[in-house]
């Protein structure tokens, strides 16, 4: 009697379904997802590093506002405002805001008018607190200024910047539907390849079976296909989404905004990037393993 | 599991339909023993290839029992089929042969999915083929090889594994009488060498006198008659002899192992 071994030879087994040669339309829709999954995650990871650097920098920070016509005037509410918040123990550092800094920020809307004494421009300090600052706090804070000086307003930038970090928040969900969805979609794809891949060689699994092959041996072939097909598939997938990242974070960079500096992606970001494919294909295994076993449950 | 020495396939009461329609396969009971040689017989339409797909475990019958190897197949879990299917050769009418795979693969293939060493593989496959005067077309595909071609390989396939139970039907039907009468005495050979019984599916009167010692089912509209009394007594002839080589006879496949 003959040695026998629980399985038949892999290179054996890959003879056992003729070659497709990447004929089918499977790798270059899985490549289309995978790239459509590796923009969504890049675009899903820079925003959420864009909120966390947002975050970062604006929510433990306010700004006061001295609005007086008198420019002597001003000036002197805005040393004595700082004077006072100077010794407020939430408030770790601050800066009067020059004026010709104000001016220069305001040139591009008030032209070289906004240099002038003619144009009233409110003082504004940039406070930088110990703690993301809540309303008691800010209050305690305005009630501070009040004491020492009229007209000063505190304007906490975590306040208005509420309604970005929503939609950025927003932005990332709805990245990770996009990716949910494209995770569905590549299910979809490869259920319907194998089992069109299936009845193309129900004849031949039809003999394997009679001649006594196993579902697994029958199934470890399709999935060994599906395997290599895959893997095309996500590699270019991934090749092309990282080639749009790589587009996009270019043009992005070249804005030179303050906020979108933000939004870049570091090691670990590209670590996360650099397993899409490897969950695209694990995703694909599993699922043609899944529709050949129960394709096959329905044969004797 | 323990099989019981007298029966290798038992079938009891057994019937057949295919959806709603009348039963192709009528309250079937009979019985194959070990290194028994059965010829099948009946027209076309008899109901022969629905009697051998429930002998190669490819049906399950509507109604009745079916017993092989000592189990139970109509409750054997479906998981075990392989194991059993190991344990037959077959000999389709249309010879089945995978296309995409040449004739040495496809001769190859039963070896194969039990997990034989590529080396004893290449070693009874090249004999085999070299049986049935087809090593020259070892390389060859199916679509390129004649009738006569694909079923020599069928058979070398059918027989590679030395199964216990070989079912073959119309296993000579595309051969010249020559070939044909090689292929039978194959078949003799490892029922008498191996022990193999054997079951084949002829409308071919003269195959039959070929094998005097074998034993005639013969269905008529899904029911077995009985002419040599095969499902009556278990048969006298039980191969447990050899059959002596006669001079200048070329060896058979089955020679080395099944007659030392």
């Amino acid at each position: 009697m003959s040695k026998e071994r629980a399985a038949i030879d892999p290179k054996q087994a890959a003879r056992l379904l003729p070659k497709t040669r990447f004929g089918g339309p499977m790798p270059w829709v899985i490549a289309i997802l995978i790239a459509l999954v590796v923009v969504s995650a890049a675009g899903g990871l820079a925003l959420s590093n864009l909120a966390k650097t947002a975050r970062a920098d604006l929510a433990q920070a306010v700004t006061v506002q001295i609005i007086e016509a008198d420019p002597s005037l001003r000036s002197e509410r805005a040393q004595a405002a700082a004077a006072a918040l100077s010794s407020q123990p939430l408030v770790t550092s601050l800066r009067v805001v020059p004026q010709d800094e104000l001016a220069a920020l305001l040139e591009p809307w008030l032209g070289s008018s906004a240099g002038s004494q003619d144009v009233p421009i409110p003082a504004l300090i940039d406070v930088e607190l110990s703690a993301e600052a809540g309303p008691e706090q800010l209050a305690s804070l305005q009630a501070a200024l009040d004491r020492a000086v009229s007209g000063a307003k505190i304007d906490a930038q975590s306040v208005w910047l509420a309604p970005v970090y929503s939609a950025l928040a927003a932005l990332q969900w709805l990245a990770l539907a996009l990716i949910a969805l494209v995770a569905v979609a590549t299910a979809g794809a490869v259920w319907l390849a194998a089992r069109n891949s299936f009845a193309n060689h129900s004849e031949t699994v039809e003999i394997i079976h009679l001649l006594g092959g196993t579902d697994g041996q029958i199934t470890r072939v399709f999935q060994r296909t599906v395997m290599v097909e895959a893997l095309f598939g996500a590699l270019l997938g991934t090749a092309l989404g990282s080639l749009i990242v790589w587009a996009l974070g270019r043009q992005f960079a070249a804005l030179d905004s303050g906020m979108v500096g933000g939004a870049t992606l570091g090691l670990s970001e590209w670590l996360v990037i650099a397993a899409i494919p490897l969950a695209g294909v694990l995703l694909a295994i599993l699922t043609a393993r899944i529709t050949i076993s129960l394709a096959l449950r329905a044969m004797l | 599991m323990t099989e019981r020495a007298s029966e290798i396939v038992k079938f009891d009461n057994v019937g057949l339909r295919y959806g709603a329609d009348q039963e192709v396969l009528s309250d079937l009971s009979f019985t194959l023993f070990p290194g028994s040689f059965y010829f099948l017989t009946g027209a076309s339409g008899a109901g022969k290839t629905s009697l051998l797909k429930l002998l190669y475990l490819s049906q399950r019958p509507s109604r009745g029992g079916i017993r092989m190897f000592g189990r139970d197949m109509i409750t054997l879990p479906r998981a075990e089929l392989p194991k059993f299917r190991r344990r037959l050769g077959v000999v389709f009418q249309d010879f089945r042969l995978v296309d995409h795979l040449s004739a040495f693969d496809n001769v190859a293939l039963p070896l194969r999915l039990a997990g034989t060493d590529e080396a004893r593989v290449n070693k009874s496959v090249s004999d085999m083929l070299d049986w049935v005067n087809l090593s020259h077309r070892a390389d060859a595909l199916p679509e390129t090889m004649s009738g006569g071609e694909q079923q020599r390989v069928a058979i070398a396939r059918a027989v590679i594994a030395r199964p216990q139970l070989l079912i073959a039907d119309e296993p000579t039907g595309n051969v010249d009488p020559d070939m044909a009468l090689k292929l039978l005495r194959l078949f003799e050979a490892l029922n008498t060498r191996v022990g193999t019984t054997v079951v084949v599916a002829t409308h071919d009167v003269h195959l039959i006198q070929k094998v005097p010692d074998s034993l005639i089912m013969r269905l008529s509209k899904g029911r077995l008659s009985d002419p040599t009394g095969a499902l009556r007594y278990p048969p006298a002839r039980i191969a447990t002899a050899t059959t002596p080589r006669k001079p200048g006879q070329q060896r058979d496949p089955f020679q080395s192992e099944g007659s030392a």
